[in-house]
């Protein structure tokens, strides 16, 4: 395993000193419980959004921490939920008397750590909502499943949400808009490679030099299924197809596309593959009005992609232009 | 006569950590395969944590069963991340809540287990055959009641850690429907489910501790 990490028992912590010196201005870290702030906290008066989970992800969640966007990230261990304490003192600190909507990615250690984490700070008076997002097609039988979980499609949520707090709206609209975006969100992966988790020091599943892992989520586990490896055209499809599917989306719809980068991906790979699935919903009649490539939720150092599309109407769409200022994500 | 009091509920969570410690490796395994491969790990971090606190001589000394709980239920829920740190976290919680004595009588065992079992369904919304920890606590709990009447207050933790063991073996053949292992499917039958086993491991020490055997 070669990383670039000193103590990889500490790599979390050491990655959030330097994500704070390089972000000042957005951000401030603290530790014990450990959760990422907005910088000057919310403004008085605004709803506060936060969200969290394992580590591995970056940006996601810290990254999106600023103004426009999120109020609190609380980073967990690498692919592992942080705890219910971080989560309350994160809701704690990031209330600015309005209340907090939660973004909570379906896994179910995410899920159960976020409902203790609230529970414990509803006991002191503060007002929580929370939404699920759960965008992942790959998992067909979400009957008989923890669900579908919670991926690319985390980053609409939660810039449109933190859009809507920013605007003024209250905890009831932030939520319904947020429900709004999690229901027209959805995504599929791929990946190229498996990743290493840096305390555990082997990859997560092996990958033959032909082979691609179809329906993986973000954490480094297999997916539904294997296929040989195809070239961008065959693999997009096999992403964007059941995407498109599931939405329902019909010819005159307009959406976001966005084409997300595991990690190991270099930019000019996702762009092909950006390409094809423009071309691909063009078939189909669906008008892209608005664009979004590069790795914002990875697995580590995945090699690998995921095709992520939003159903916009003229309030989302206006929700997703409104000014943001976070390190990862800024127009 | 066996006495379950303050010591005995610290000799417990001492007990525990020794045996998920040496369980160690056998738990990684089995969530290796049906999860994330973490559990052994992070159940370890987590009751050493416990450990440690109960050590503590600036902490001041539990007087009460339900302390002793209260105190392991908030460390684990700070320390062992995942689903299994709320989980046991909140098993434990609502288990102080009625254990809040210097000792346990036999119906007094029977509330903690029922009170343990309620936590981990109302956290996790599972149920009996879903192959999680329900699948140890559940006929835990129910053996308890059954052997509510022996004389001796051990005997009703036998009860109840015998049926976790048993009930955790049941999980081998189960096709996992909630936690990360349900998008296995039916990959995830053929593996004993790891929080099944680790809850069987604790509730095993128990009756250790009970039988005045440390860790």
């Amino acid at each position: 395993m070669k990383k670039l990490l000193d103590d990889p028992a500490q790599a979390v912590d050491d990655s959030l000193r330097g994500f704070a010196l390089a972000h000042a201005d957005a951000v401030e870290v603290r530790f014990d419980p450990t959760f990422v702030l907005r910088a000057g906290g919310t403004p008085p008066g605004r709803v506060a959004v936060v969200s969290g989970g394992g580590s591995g992800h970056e940006p996601l969640h810290a990254g999106f921490v600023g103004p426009g966007m999120l109020d609190a990230a609380v980073p967990g261990a690498v692919f592992t939920s942080p705890t219910p304490d971080q989560v309350s003192a994160a809701l704690q600190a990031a209330d600015g008397g309005a209340g907090v909507l939660a973004v909570v990615k379906n896994y179910t250690g995410d899920v159960l750590n976020f409902e203790t984490g609230v529970e414990l700070v509803e006991a002191e008076g503060i007002e929580v909502a929370s939404v699920l997002v759960n965008d992942d097609v790959a998992v067909e039988d979400s009957l008989f499943t923890a669900g579908r979980r919670g991926v690319a499609g985390t980053v609409a949520v939660e810039k449109i949400a933190g859009a809507a707090a920013a605007r003024g709206d209250d905890l009831a609209t932030v939520r319904a808009l947020a429900e709004r975006v999690a229901a027209g969100v959805r995504s599929m992966g791929v990946a190229l490679t498996a990743c290493t988790v840096p305390h555990v020091g082997r990859p997560g599943f092996e990958l033959a030099d032909d082979e691609v892992e179809i329906g993986i989520g973000i954490h480094g586990e297999p997916g539904r299924h294997r296929v040989t490896a195809s070239g961008a055209h065959d693999i997009t499809q096999r992403l964007l197809e059941p995407v498109v599917e599931d939405l329902g989306l019909t010819a005159g719809e307009q959406v976001l596309l966005f084409v997300n980068g595991m990690g190991g991906t270099p930019l000019s790979e996702l762009y092909v593959v950006y390409g094809r699935a423009r071309e691909m919903l063009a078939e189909r009649g669906v008008e892209v009005t608005r664009s979004l490539v590069g790795s914002l939720v990875t697995s580590l150092e995945m090699q690998g992609a995921s095709v992520t599309v939003l159903r916009l109407d003229a309030e989302l769409t206006e929700l997703w232009d409104a000014p943001v200022r976070t390190p990862a994500l800024r127009w | 006569m066996t006495v379950l009091d303050v010591a005995w509920a610290e000799r417990w969570m001492q007990t525990a950590a020794t045996d998920v410690r040496a369980a160690r490796d056998e738990l990684t395994e089995l969530d290796r395969r049906v999860g994330d491969g973490d559990h052994g790990v992070n159940m370890d971090r987590g009751l050493s944590a416990v450990v440690e606190r109960l050590d503590d001589p600036a902490l001041p000394p539990r007087e009460t069963v339900g302390q002793v709980l209260r105190l392991a239920a908030t460390t684990l829920m700070s320390t062992v991340g995942g689903a299994a740190g709320p989980l046991y976290g909140t098993a434990l919680l609502r288990a102080s809540k009625v254990t809040d004595r210097p000792d346990l009588s036999a119906s007094g065992v029977v509330s903690m287990m029922e009170a343990a079992v309620e936590g981990i369904v109302a956290r996790g919304h599972a149920s009996v055959g879903e192959k999680t920890m329900v699948d140890a606590w559940q006929p835990a709990a129910e053996a308890a009641e059954r052997a509510e009447d022996a004389e001796d207050v051990a005997d009703v933790l036998r009860a109840a850690a015998e049926a976790a063991a048993a009930g955790a073996e049941a999980t081998v053949p189960l096709v996992a429907t909630k936690g990360r292992a349900s998008y296995l499917a039916e990959r995830s039958a053929g593996t004993q489910d790891p929080g099944a086993r680790s809850s069987a491991i604790i509730l095993a020490a128990a009756v250790t501790a009970a039988e005045g055997r440390d860790a």
